[in-house]
């Protein structure tokens, strides 16, 4: 096998990590490097220092220290049957990689993943190897997020959360039964178990000592997970039961949900279909409608038939021409829960809309100058100069919202 | 008329100082005419004498918004601010009307700025230059900022950057940051900088880390527009890159799927020999409860949490199901009702340690709320099937006494679901014949508002647990 050079590394190593969606750098503890001794700062709000055509941005450098694996999980592109070319950075050329990226302002940091290689503990022992020598020997102050290796040692995870802002364990699949057909070398109650390990040494982290000292922080911009939709059967509503459970058993920041995407060297076990990305895009409306916005989960699952969601309107929009009944809402006299529940209001229009009906009467005009998209919300509310009429119970309300009709092709 | 000419350099507090003063001196807006240096004055203007005024006072979000605003590229800026604090002294509340048409203006005009500040700590790019003797590395970056937001944002850069010397160079206003201080000069024409060896590695991952398979372009022009890409050096391979994807991504489906690599079978080998730390030891009955399916709780819970205590106890105590902390920490009885727990049986000269600890139910049930976890009481179906190990776990220990802690644990104790009430501090008996003394649950102790019923919910566990004792003694 021919020596490969870091660029060579690089192309195989990046390829492989693409298909990890999280790129977030934002929510850890703010720090600088004023004193002039260190490099990197964090101040609270992520940066996306580029985007690539696929929509996503580039906030970390996402690499994987390697693409060898001895799992074989049917989705990934690192699977142990692939044939993809394979390659493996020393501890060096990450560290390096990373401060030159960082000192040109390509990146906020880095987000390490990893094949597991010999065994779990010895590929999480090297990821910490590569924190610990940009904490301590670059003095880099930038984002860390490390991939946890589920089976890797309690230690080892301590070890890892103490040097990185952020740590991820991916739950994969929707449901155990998916996880073991197809990855089935992980299990799911493992993945569990190290998630619940995080939590609880994040809270301990928060307890200040006896004499009022508080112990170093652990993961400060906390834990995430990612849920590969579309691969297995499950239904928008278990997708979101089993995030809505782990956001409440392991006070997760993030679940991320990817749309299964065709691979290089597909496994002929996984069906390769265009990705799914409305329904994704869905699923994060719906995830944010139920952090945010108050919403019980069966709420928005139940407005189809078949647990899923619509995708030619938004959940909140689909939840509405659902319960029309409820509106039109006065915006000058509703609560904060039922105007968070307008289509085409969010969190900051409401919080307008609060504030200034403390001084005075809002008119439609007011709204569109507060954000709103009125073109969803005008059907449902009503304000000074503006009544919906017979709009909020037409037949016809949702095609206004829907994308025309499609004559189908005779060829 | 006043005529009031504004810097590039250092606009936020003179243009601060000015608005102050002639607010102090109640001089109203269309008396003065603010300009930019590169504007020509105004004909019929008189330069501006710095009027001198009293106090004023200013609502603190209109300073911060002043503070974005003045950067705006808008040539009407200062006027605008004025003629708004103009009004602001009469009607201070007007700050949070946000419907205001002269404010939603300057919050359209904040919001740009910010933006554009964003944008330029994402898309400023540096590149290496070398100087001789120099013992600190040095960085260049050309940058052209829709405002002229390279001042308020030089900060950023310098609490970022501390350890190396960097310039960013831009048709207006630089900003240069050199052993440690930061000052501002006039704009430049755009440089030549050296060749970065590094910008080849960018460029080679900004290709790979692309998936042709999820080309969306508008998505990435929302947030990177094209006015930024002329000085980004990977935006070069955006066009090939987008007109390469469908191609890429029909390939990858027509692909056949190849056979397995013939190191399979040895790496997977690998993976035989690796113990995990987290096994503990097990005896057989504890994997086969770890492993339970047999009804819908497992696939909710953390893990499954086994009994605990010597397999050779005198005492068995039985509580509901695992709570929260149990569910994470995989230990029984360490939540708050299991710390209340441990203080009644101080209090009852019982050694908990000596008895054998477990739940009816092995799994926690729960209904996720937010962030947190609202504990639901298990059904008899649940009971039922969990009773299976609860039964293997009285095989194993042969307790003398069991303590059945709440009505789930009489359920399945007993078979019987009855009321509690009526039954706590009374012997009943398991179907095979071992006692058990039927008790409440320590957390009905913790659900009671009225600080009179939880005490004497407590007198009434502890001396259950005093009954046990003598039992036992």
């Amino acid at each position: 096998m021919s020596v490969k050079s870091l660029e060579q590394k690089l192309a195989i190593l990046s390829d492989a990590a693409k298909y990890d969606a999280s790129c977030a750098s934002s929510g850890s503890t703010k720090r600088d490097s004023r004193g002039g001794k260190s490099l990197g700062s964090n101040e609270g709000s992520g940066i996306c220092h580029s985007y690539a055509p696929d929509g996503r941005c580039i906030s970390l450098l996402k690499i994987l220290m390697t693409n060898f694996c001895i799992y074989d999980c049917s989705y990934c592109i690192n699977r142990v049957s692939s044939n993809v070319a394979r390659a493996r950075f020393s501890v060096h050329e990450v560290v390096k990689l990373t401060i030159e990226f960082y000192r040109r302002n390509y990146i906020e940091g880095l987000f390490l993943s990893s094949g597991v290689i010999r065994s779990p503990d010895d590929t999480m022992s090297e990821m910490v190897q590569i924190a610990r020598k940009l904490r301590e020997e670059e003095h880099f102050r930038g984002y860390i997020h490390l991939k946890t290796i589920p089976d890797a040692a309690p230690e080892l995870i301590e070890q890892a959360g103490l040097l990185a802002d952020r740590l991820s364990i991916n739950v994969e699949l929707p449901t155990d039964a998916a996880v073991a057909q197809y990855a089935p070398e992980k299990k799911p109650e493992q993945i569990r178990r190290a998630m619940a390990d995080v939590r609880l040494r994040k809270d301990a982290g928060k307890d200040k000592s006896f004499t009022g000292k508080r112990p170093a922080r652990f993961a400060p911009a906390g834990q995430s997970t990612q849920m590969i939709i579309g691969a297995d059967g499950s239904n928008d509503a278990a997708v979101l039961g089993q995030s809505t459970r782990l956001y409440s058993s392991y006070k997760l920041k993030r679940v991320y949900y990817s749309a299964f995407s065709p691979i290089p060297d597909s496994s002929s076990k996984l069906p390769l279909i265009r990705p799914p990305l409305e329904r994704e895009h869905r699923l994060y409306q719906a995830d944010w409608l139920l952090r945010f916005y108050k919403f019980e989960l069966d709420e928005i699952t139940s407005v189809t038939q078949d647990g899923n969601l619509d995708l030619e309107v938004d959940p909140k929009l689909a939840w509405a021409l659902a319960n029309r009944a409820l509106f039109p809402l006065d915006v000058n006299r509703a609560s904060r829960e039922m105007l968070l529940r307008v289509p085409g209001f969010g969190v900051k229009t409401v919080s307008r809309i609060l504030s200034t009906r403390r001084h005075r009467a809002l008119r439609y005009e007011d709204l569109t100058r507060m954000g709103a998209s009125m073109k969803k919300a005008k059907a449902f509310i009503t304000a000074g100069g503006w009544s919906p009429g017979a709009l909020t119970d037409s037949i016809d309300l949702r095609s206004r919202f829907t994308p025309p009709p499609q004559q189908l092709s005779l060829l | 008329m006043h005529h009031v000419v504004i810097p590039e350099i250092n606009s936020a507090a003179i243009w601060r100082d000015k608005a102050r003063a002639f607010l102090g001196a109640g001089t109203p807006p269309d008396h003065i005419l603010w300009g930019e240096t590169t504007i020509a004055p105004d004909l019929f203007a008189t330069p501006a004498h710095s009027p001198q005024g009293g106090p004023v006072s200013v609502p603190r979000s209109f300073i911060s918004l002043a503070e974005k605003v003045v950067w705006h590229s808008d040539p009407e800026r200062f006027a605008r601010l004025y003629s708004f604090l103009w009004r602001l002294r009469d009607a201070p509340h007007l700050m949070s009307d946000r419907g205001d048409a002269d404010l939603a203006r300057l919050r359209q005009m904040e919001k740009n700025v910010r933006r554009c500040q964003h944008k330029m700590k994402a898309f400023v790019r540096f590149r290496e230059i070398r100087f001789e003797r120099a013992n600190r590395r040095s960085f260049a970056a050309w940058f052209e900022p829709t405002h002229n937001t390279v001042e308020p944002t030089a900060d950023f850069f310098a609490r970022r950057f501390a350890d190396m010397d960097w310039r960013i160079l831009t048709p207006k206003t630089s900003a240069i940051f050199e052993g440690g201080t930061l000052t501002f000069t006039q704009g430049q024409p755009k440089p030549d900088l050296p060749e970065d060896a590094s910008e080849a590695l960018w460029i080679t991952y900004f290709r790979n880390i692309f998936n042709p398979a999820r080309l969306k372009p508008r998505a990435m022009q929302s947030e990177m527009p094209k006015k930024y890409w002329k000085n980004m050096p990977e935006a070069d391979a955006i066009p090939e890159l987008i007109a390469t994807a469908p191609a890429r991504a029909r390939e990858m489906a027509r692909a056949a799927p190849t056979l397995p690599p013939r190191h399979m079978a040895g790496a997977q080998a690998q993976l035989a020999s690796c113990a995990s730390a987290w096994d503990g030891p097990s005896s057989a009955l504890s994997s086969a409860i770890t492993a339970c399916t047999r009804c819908p709780l497992h696939r909710n819970a953390t893990q499954t949490v086994l009994g605990e205590g010597p397999v050779d106890a005198d005492l068995m105590i039985v509580g509901e199901q695992p709570g929260d902390m149990e569910d994470l920490h995989g230990t029984p009885f360490i939540g708050p009702a299991g710390q209340l727990f441990d203080r009644l049986a101080q209090a009852a000269a019982l050694d908990r340690r000596a008895a054998y600890v477990t739940n009816a139910v092995k799994h926690f049930k729960f209904k996720p709320q937010g962030r947190r976890r609202i504990h639901q009481r298990p059904n008899s179906s649940e009971i039922n099937h969990c009773k299976w190990w609860l039964e293997a776990e009285l095989a194993q220990v042969r307790p003398k006494l069991i303590l059945a802690l709440g009505a789930t644990a009489a359920q399945a104790l007993t078979g019987n679901g009855a009321a509690l009430m009526s039954r706590r501090g009374t012997v009943e008996k398991t179907p095979t014949g071992q006692p058990v003394l039927i008790t409440l649950h320590p957390s009905y102790i913790l659900r009671q508002t009225d600080p009179k019923a939880s005490a004497a919910a407590e007198t009434l566990l502890v001396q259950d647990l005093k009954a046990a004792m003598a039992m036992l003694a």
